[in-house]
């Protein structure tokens, strides 16, 4: 089963962001590179990335076959996505265990969602 | 879809496997190198034709490999000063039994993942490529390729032997039967998904499960898996509208139903059920057998499916069982006491909050004639599904209540 886990930036992580310095800054970084192999090893992963700042997003609408874009977020929202990981592993518990290793988690909070999926039993 | 080309090279994969296996040890070596041997194969025999002796064609081109695999493998381990690892591999004695169930028994060993021992099982005996496996799991290639390189890594550092010894057999039969079930419903539960280029899990597992059971004859539970795969598989064509919509039980064209597969599942089942102990594989076989052969659903004898459920439920008692054993009870003794059975089966905790739970809820008030209150219940099953096919038909079904 595919669970996809988030990692939001927020004013409150962004705070944090703004009072470490450069090591742990890179312990963080190391913390989610370790996490990444770690995963792979295993063969549980899928994808995990981080997301440039939200600054360099564009909007994208197609009206009249035209594409419009603008520069910025889709929303004025307070909280952006800044990373994720998808993962393919036996359990709910599983995924949870894995958002849990996260070092965002260890000061702010994750997000797990189940993937949707196409399987289906008899009814 | 397949070829019998295809055919060909995936029922030769685990006796070439088996031969090398025999000839040098090493288990994991000789795998890369049979994998490497039907990659040649899949690329020259299309365009050179198949050779006269296929099998042989693929023993020597694995044997070559697995040379030069295994030379690159020692002069790494040299450099490593790693010695101290087998440096020569010690021949197997012959086979007291055939190489392909030696096989299936090896990749489904008890320190593996299920993840694992299905990509291996799938790469080994089944002969698919890793991509052809990835595409199937619709995970990358690089995920399937870890799991199979992780679980013979395992396999090496437990000291597994290719033949194993015969006290272990029951067990490890049984392992096996768990994950050609885990095949069959990777492919089934996914028959409604996109399914362009992608190997066909269901009939890949029938495929091995026949195999296995070639070489087990009087294993009950092996005859009892392999009708409830053909019982379950002959409703197919039946089971989703072309748009991918699901069709249940009660509704599905059952002239639809493919008669020959039934016919050989009510076969098996029924001479096993005369012979054998009774395990779950075949009582939920059984169970499927019942329903295939009601010509229509009103003619379905739900009493013996309660019974059946019910031996279920003693033999190998989980949450999807008491489930359809409360449907079963609603079908037999009406709505009413199977929503009791449902509200007492709620305290297991593997059911608490379950969508399907809310399902099957909907699904008695709506015979209790209660739409209102089926409604509710069928869009909080919906909501709490994850299975994209599930949710739409849930939808469906909330919608379509009389108001």
């Amino acid at each position: 089963m595919k669970y996809l886990i988030l990692i939001h930036s927020n004013p409150r992580s962004r705070a944090l962001w703004e009072t470490m310095d450069d090591d742990q800054r890179y312990a963080l970084g190391k913390g989610h590179l370790e996490l990444t192999e770690a995963l792979a090893e295993s063969g549980e992963l899928v994808v995990s990335e981080g997301l440039a700042d939200v600054e360099l997003a564009r909007t994208v609408s197609v009206r009249g076959g035209e594409t419009l874009t603008s520069d910025g977020p889709f929303a004025e929202a307070k909280e952006h996505l800044a990373g994720f990981y998808l993962v393919d592993v036996e359990s709910y518990e599983r995924a949870v265990e894995i958002a849990a290793r996260t070092p965002d988690a260890a000061t702010g909070a994750v997000e797990v969602r189940p993937v949707l999926d196409m399987s289906a039993w008899d009814l | 879809m397949r070829t019998p080309f295809e055919d060909l090279v995936r029922d030769l994969a685990p006796q070439v496997l088996g031969a090398l296996v025999r000839r040098y040890g090493g288990f994991d070596t000789c795998e890369d190198a049979v994998q490497e041997a039907l990659l040649a194969a899949a690329l020259q025999w299309p365009v050179e034709g198949v050779p006269d002796n296929p099998r042989a064609w693929l023993v020597t081109v694995a044997s070559r490999r697995r040379t030069e695999l295994w030379r690159s493998e020692s002069a790494r381990r040299r450099r490593e000063e790693a010695v101290a690892a087998r440096a020569v591999p010690d021949p197997e004695p012959p086979p007291a039994v055939d190489d392909t169930l030696a096989l299936l028994l090896l990749c489904c060993h008890p320190s593996l993942t299920g993840a694992s021992q299905v990509a291996l099982t799938l790469r080994a005996v089944g002969g698919l490529t890793t991509a052809e496996i990835a595409r199937a799991l619709l995970v990358p290639e690089s995920t399937v390729g870890q799991r199979i390189s992780r679980a013979k890594q395992r396999i090496r550092s437990s000291g597994a032997r290719f033949h194993l010894p015969p006290e272990e057999f029951p067990d490890r039969v049984s392992a096996v039967l768990q994950v050609l079930y885990l095949v069959f419903n990777e492919g089934y539960t996914a028959s409604s998904g996109p399914s362009l280029n992608r190997v066909d899990l269901t009939s890949e597992a029938i495929r091995l499960t026949r195999q296995l059971h070639a070489r087990l004859p009087d294993d009950g539970e092996v005859t009892g898996l392999l009708a409830l795969m053909l019982l379950t598989d002959a409703r197919r064509p039946a089971r989703t509208l072309d748009d991918g919509a699901l069709v249940p039980l009660a509704e599905q064209d059952r002239g639809r139903w493919d008669a020959g597969a039934i016919a050989e599942g009510v076969e098996l089942i029924t001479a096993s059920l005369a012979s054998a102990p009774v395990g779950p594989y075949q009582l939920q076989a059984a169970i499927a057998a019942v329903h295939d052969e009601a010509e229509r659903a009103e003619d379905t004898d739900w009493r013996q499916i309660l019974g059946l459920y019910h031996l279920l439920d003693a033999a190998a008692p989980g949450p999807m069982v008491t489930l359809n054993r409360v449907v079963a009870h609603a079908m037999v003794h009406g709505p009413l006491p199977a929503l009791a059975l449902l509200a007492a089966a709620e305290a297991d905790r593997a059911l608490a909050g379950h969508h399907r739970v809310h399902a099957v809820r909907a699904h008695l008030l709506d015979l209790a004639g209660d739409h209102g209150a089926a409604r509710e219940h069928y869009l909080r099953a919906a909501r709490t599904t994850s299975s994209l096919p599930e949710r739409r038909y849930l939808e469906v079904r909330a919608r379509s209540r009389p108001r």
